[in-house]
């Protein structure tokens, strides 16, 4: 079976982790950096499984799983903040929060 | 025991006058009942001073284990000058607890606590002869001061309580590296790591690292005495402070520096402190007269009063560093004449505020009429300000200007000179509240009995100090003995010594040009009468010994 | 009678003590006996131990009495100690006498002041002070006495407080005499350093073997000494300050600022005379310092228009005599004239007290005029005071002691013709503005009324300083006129004669009437301007140099305005100009510099979590790049 080169995996992983990135720098909504967040981990968790496939070897996947349960943990401490956040200042504008102004 | 009772005494004094809290009066009274007990204790020392003989130059010798494991001990110790010191402290502790009793409305009982703690503090830091100990104790009395100006303050007193603490702490904290730097130092030399004030005389340092270390200690003291140009601290906390707290400030902290320097900084850094005398003198006479200046500018009473206070401070550096058996008695004199007559100054601004609510001078004027008492009172401490023989502040200054000129002329001069500007803003300040045309139409009720038995008391010591000084001087001999023999002991040669210590070949050069000196046929004939004296008994002249027997003892150390 | 001496300045000290302490509850009367009385019991003393003294003399002529010991370190012992020798006698006879005499005059001039208790325990304290300094044993004791008559100078000046001229005149008074003080301190360090002690006897001794003639040192020392003297005794330099010390009540102006305490100076020089002779370029300029003094002070007495402050001048000129005659040597001389001033200008200033009473405190000689049919009896006593001061010939005793001045300056050795010179210009002078003063105040027509006159507690001191002024003189006479020397004779056993140059006694004859002249001219001269024809000093003040000489005169040659100008404006200039304390700036340079750095580093601290992010993935970037790239 041909299988996809490793480094076709390794640039979906790149392009993907950027374009979290990107979105976390530039959206102002909490919600959507909170799914940037989510997208670099997965691209993050990408990289690990491609990784383990061309090197044959398992730790890559346990990596993805470990990624995986910890993004569900950080998705509830997350979601909580950005209700008490609009709880607070009424709007999801992450800018509104700026009191540790110096 | 004694000594530990003396810092324990205040401290538990103070907890219970904060655990009495509820009423106002209680605080108070239990206070003095502590300060009372610790007279009896300064009381019982000084008859053990007096009447038991000893040998050493401390008689009272406490020495416990406290971390042996790096040589820290629980030394506590007293000759006379801590004596006198502690006396000081204590009877100025009372002043304050009872110069606060109606200033003071607010958390009376925790003012209280607080007040206590830094008298115990400075107490210990009177009697501390371990320098982790001292360093303990020079903490003690630098937070309750913080707090106390902090809290029961006017005008800018977080200002000022922040600006007291950065400066007295980074003083403190280089005396502490150079605390560790000596017990360092002495232990590679020696092998023996110990912080005991004693065993650390033993050893001589290289000059460098002893100039360095010197620096350090000199620092803290320089900064809480203090000295130009590190004074600035000095009037706006002053200023800031409730009455008791510029009592304590002016009357007790500055003497603390004084104390250290004469018992830490001269007898451990003998050579350093040669080398360094000439700037601190120099320094010292600066303060002098820019004290006084600028204490006559002030038009604010409590600043002008601040002001001089480093003006006199000046003179007790100048004395401490001139380094000779007539200044340094001299310092300890004017230390404790200018502990009484700056904090009764304190006191009487205190009470002036409190009856007409204004320090200003542009607002005061011929307050004399309606208040004799205290008109009388200000001129007394005002006259002993000034420096007027038969009071306190007189002998002192004499006897450090006596010194001073033996080791530079020039610079007495100028510290001469600072008399002149004393009497201008001493009188100006006479002038501009007592006396004149009275400005403001105030009318300030005159002193109750118990102000009147307070300042009458301070008078008193000032008069007693002006005219039998003498008590005072004898129990300074001790500790004065050690440290000229410390400083112009066998170390140096005789030569040397007596270019320090002689300002007669200096004031040959003064005065006489070189070349007539040498073209002088006995330049003896220009020298002091002791060189004299050796020749004239040579010479069975008309006027041998027996006619001066005190000069037979070698009249100047 | 010896052991009794420490009383002498202690009795003045308890009445002091008395009335500081408890006088404010006692009865005017009560005040007044113990003023008066401590006073008067001291002067008992001291007429009782001088009779003593005179009759059976301690051995070697003199008497020490040691109280205890004030300080003593590294054989430095000043003690608290009394020295009685023919010197302190004739001081302590001069002060306590003429001191009481005074005190009964303003126990009644004063009863109508509020502050009568205050008054007297000033006046108390001062006596007690003046006696410390001339009986002290050591210098340092005489510099105790000499600073405590300066306080009391202080106080009693500005006795009426509420006024603030006099106040200011308070000040003035005690910080020029400061200036002088604080040199003689220093000359006290000198003295203490280099001789070992401060005791006088001991140290004019040491003087003598240690240091020759002309040394520096001992010029140093003697220079030192001198300042102080000029600053008490108000000489040129530091003489301004004794016209303002009029503004004190008219007692003290007899006591402190005619009769004792200004002539503290000369009894300094005179006690110290040993140092001075070893300094001889000193010595000259103390008789130059005198010659110009008096010169200067009569030439400013001629215009003024305040009684007192003629007053003033004139004792500022007669102290320029006393000095002259220490700097020629004449030691016993100058304390001669010091004893006549005493008793003459302490007559004048207390008649001028009635007057100034009487009228309501005025003092301007302009506004009075025709006194003397209305107060016949002061009028005579100071008409007698007068002619003492004006050396009047023959009858006054300031006659007597002026004139062996003047004779004096020029026969000896260390004196001159110009010294005379001086001297004798001073004399007419003196003789001039005294009877401009006489003739103004009681002559010509009556411009106001006297509505209080004099009780039996003021007259008396008048009378009998007034037979004093005419009497005393007669205890030393030149040669033609009796060669008396009762005087001279007593002091020879502490202070050695004048050497006298090679002058004959025929030429002293000749100066004598030279002098008796020029008094009785200026006398004249007085009669002539302000009394016959007062349109020609009209004429004199009119003419452009004669205008510019009373300017001159009035403004006292300008010391006062060059003072203000090079020393009071600047110090004041500089101390408003540093109130806030530069050395205060340094360190708020560094409280701003942390400041600064905070606001700058803190505007990188948005707030916002954006940023934050950047700032992590730059960071991040950098730090890979750098690990990639090395």
């Amino acid at each position: 079976m041909a299988s996809v080169p490793v480094e076709h995996g390794l640039l979906l992983a790149g392009i993907l982790f950027s374009i979290g990135l990107m979105g976390l720098l530039v959206r102002r909504n909490i919600l959507m950096m909170l799914l940037c967040v989510e997208i670099m981990l997965n691209a993050a968790g990408l990289a690990f499984v491609t990784a383990g496939a061309a090197l044959r070897k398992p730790d890559g996947q346990i990596m993805m799983i470990f990624i995986l349960t910890m993004a569900a943990a950080e998705v509830a401490v997350g979601l909580a903040l950005v209700i008490q956040f609009f709880h607070s200042f009424k709007t999801l504008d992450v800018d509104a929060a700026d009191k540790m102004r110096g | 025991m004694t000594l530990i009772g003396l810092i324990v005494v205040p401290f538990i004094g103070g907890l219970a006058a904060w655990l009495a809290g509820g009423g106002k009066r209680s605080p108070r009274w239990i206070s003095l009942a502590a300060l009372g007990v610790e007279c009896a204790l300064v009381g019982t020392l000084w008859v053990r001073y007096l009447t038991v003989p000893h040998a050493t130059q401390w008689f009272v010798d406490v020495k416990l284990p406290w971390i042996p494991e790096v040589g820290v001990g629980f030394h506590l110790a007293m000759d006379g000058l801590s004596l006198l010191m502690v006396s000081l402290t204590m009877i100025l502790g009372i002043a304050a607890v009872i110069s606060s009793w109606n200033e003071i409305q607010d958390r009376v009982g925790f003012f209280h606590f607080i007040l206590m703690s830094a008298l115990a503090g400075v107490t210990g830091v009177f009697l501390a002869l371990d320098l982790v100990l001292f360093y303990f104790f020079w903490e003690v009395m630098l937070v309750p001061m913080y707090l106390l100006i902090g809290i029961w303050g006017t005008g800018r007193k977080v200002y000022a309580a922040i600006k007291f603490f950065i400066f007295t702490q980074a003083g403190g904290l280089l005396m502490l590296m150079a605390i560790l730097g000596l017990y360092f130092v002495h232990g590679w030399s020696t092998g023996t790591y110990t912080f005991d004030y004693v065993e650390l005389m033993g050893t001589r340092l290289g000059a460098p690292v002893t100039m360095l270390l010197m620096l350090g200690f000199f620092a803290a003291f320089a900064v809480k005495l203090p000295m130009f140009p590190l004074h600035v601290w000095a009037p706006d906390t002053y200023v800031a402070a409730p009455t008791a707290g510029s009592v304590i400030l002016a009357g007790v902290l500055s003497k603390t520096a004084g104390y250290g320097l004469l018992r830490f900084v001269l007898p451990l850094f003998p050579d350093a402190v040669a080398l360094f005398a000439p700037i601190a003198m120099f320094l010292a006479v600066v303060g002098i007269i820019y004290g006084a200046v600028l204490a006559f500018a002030q038009t604010d009473v409590k600043r002008l009063v601040a002001y001089s206070s480093v003006s006199h401070l000046g003179f007790v550096l100048l004395g401490i560093f001139a380094l000779n058996g007539y200044s340094l008695p001299g310092s300890v004199v004017e230390m404790l004449a200018h502990g009484f007559s700056i904090a009764a100054l304190f006191i009487l601004v205190g009470l002036l505020q409190e009856r007409i609510g204004t320090r200003e001078t542009d607002r005061m004027g011929g307050l004399w009429a309606s208040a004799p008492k205290m008109g009388a009172m200000a001129l007394i401490f005002v006259l002993a300000t000034l420096g007027l023989p038969g009071l306190g502040n007189f002998v002192g200054e004499f006897l450090v200007l006596a010194g001073a000129f033996r080791t530079n002329v020039w610079l007495t001069l100028f510290a001469a000179g600072g008399l002149i500007l004393a009497v201008i803003y001493a009188l100006w300040l006479m002038l501009r509240t007592f006396f004149g045309e009275n400005r403001g139409q105030l009318k300030p009720a005159d002193l109750s009995a118990r102000e009147m038995a307070l300042l009458g008391v301070m008078a008193a010591v000032l008069l007693w100090l002006g005219l039998f000084p003498q008590p005072v001087i004898n129990a300074t001999q001790p500790a004065v003995d050690f440290i000229t023999g410390r400083i112009h002991g066998n170390q140096e040669p005789a030569g040397e010594r007596k270019a320090i210590l002689h300002s007669s070949d200096q004031l040959t050069g003064l005065f006489v040009p070189a070349d007539l000196l040498r073209a002088n046929p006995s330049p003896v004939t220009e020298r002091s009468w002791d060189s004299r004296n050796g020749i004239s008994h040579e010479e069975g002249g008309p006027t041998s010994a027996p006619r001066f027997p005190a000069l037979q003892s070698g009249v100047y150390r | 009678m010896y052991d009794l001496l420490w009383l002498i300045p202690a009795l003045p000290f308890a009445g002091f003590v008395l009335l500081a302490t408890i006088g404010s509850r006692f009865p005017r009367s009560l005040t007044a006996a113990v003023g008066v009385g401590s006073v008067g019991a001291a002067a008992i003393l001291a007429v009782l131990t001088a009779g003593r003294f005179v009759v059976s003399p301690p051995p070697d002529d003199f008497f020490r009495q040691t109280l205890w010991t004030w300080i003593s370190l590294n054989g430095f012992t000043p003690e608290i100690a009394l020295y009685l020798d023919p010197i302190s006698l004739v001081m302590v006879l001069n002060v306590s006498i003429v001191g009481f005499l005074i005190h009964l005059y303003s126990a009644e001039f004063m009863a109508d002041d509020e502050s009568y208790c205050r008054f007297f325990a000033y006046m108390n304290l001062f006596l007690g002070s003046m006696l410390t300094l001339v009986l002290a044993d050591n210098l340092l004791l005489l510099y105790l006495g000499w600073e405590g008559v300066g306080l009391c100078s202080y106080l009693l000046i500005g006795f009426w407080y509420k006024e603030p001229v006099r106040a200011k005149a308070a000040v003035k008074a005690f910080l020029v005499t400061r200036v002088g003080d604080a040199a003689m301190a220093f000359g006290l360090f000198l003295i203490l350093a280099n001789l070992g002690t401060l005791q006088i006897q001991e140290l004019t001794e040491r003087a003598v073997l240690l240091w020759p003639v002309g040394s520096k040192l001992a010029v140093a020392a003697a220079g030192l000494l001198l300042i102080g003297a000029l600053g008490k005794s108000a000489q040129i330099p530091l003489h301004t300050w004794l016209p303002d010390a009029m503004a004190g009540p008219t007692p003290v102006s007899a006591l402190i600022h005619a009769a004792t305490m200004v002539t503290a100076g000369v009894y300094l020089i005179a006690r110290m005379h040993v140092l001075f002779t070893l300094a001889p370029m000193v010595q000259y300029a103390v008789a130059v310092i005198g010659c110009a003094t008096l010169l200067v002070a009569g030439f400013s007495a001629l215009a003024q228009s305040d009684i007192k402050r003629v007053l003033a001048y004139s004792t500022i000129s007669q102290i320029g005599y006393m000095f002259l005659a220490l700097g020629v040597g004449a030691w016993s001389a100058a304390l001669f004239h010091m004893v006549t001033h005493a008793c003459f200008k302490a007559l004048l200033f207390l008649a001028c007290g009635v007057i100034i009473l009487g009228l309501h405190h005025e003092q301007n000689m302009f506004k009075m005029g025709g006194l003397r049919r209305q107060i016949p009896f002061t009028f005579y006593t100071f008409l007698i005071g007068a002619a003492s001061l004006a050396a009047l010939p023959l009858v006054t005793a300031g006659f007597y002691s002026k004139d062996e001045i003047l004779w004096a300056s020029w026969s000896s050795t260390l004196g001159g013709p110009w010294l005379w010179l001086g001297g004798l210009i001073g004399a007419l002078l003196t003789s001039l503005y005294t009877f401009r003063m006489v003739f103004l105040t009681f002559y010509g027509k009556a411009k106001s009324r006297i509505d209080r006159f004099p009780g039996t507690a003021m007259m008396i001191p008048l009378a009998v300083l007034a037979l004093l002024s005419l009497g005393i003189g007669l205890i030393q006479t030149p040669g033609v006129l009796g060669n008396v020397a009762f005087f001279s004779g007593f002091l020879s056993a502490s202070l050695p004669a004048m050497t006298e140059g090679n002058v004959s006694a025929r030429f002293e004859n000749i100066l004598l009437v030279i002098s008796g002249v020029v008094s009785v001219s200026g006398i004249y001269l007085a009669y002539l301007f302000f009394l016959k024809k007062p349109g020609l000093a009209q004429a004199l003040t009119n003419n452009p140099l004669g205008a510019v000489l009373h300017r001159c005169s009035f403004a006292a040659c300008g010391f006062d305005r060059a003072y203000h100008w090079l020393f009071v404006k600047s110090f004041v200039r500089i101390a408003t100009w540093n109130r806030h304390d530069f050395t205060d700036l340094v360190y708020r340079g560094v409280a701003g510099f942390a400041q600064v750095c905070s606001i700058i580093l803190g505007a990188s601290q948005t707030g916002r979590v954006r940023h934050y992010a950047v700032g992590i993935v730059i960071g991040a970037v950098v730090t890979i790049a750098i690990m990639v790239l090395s």
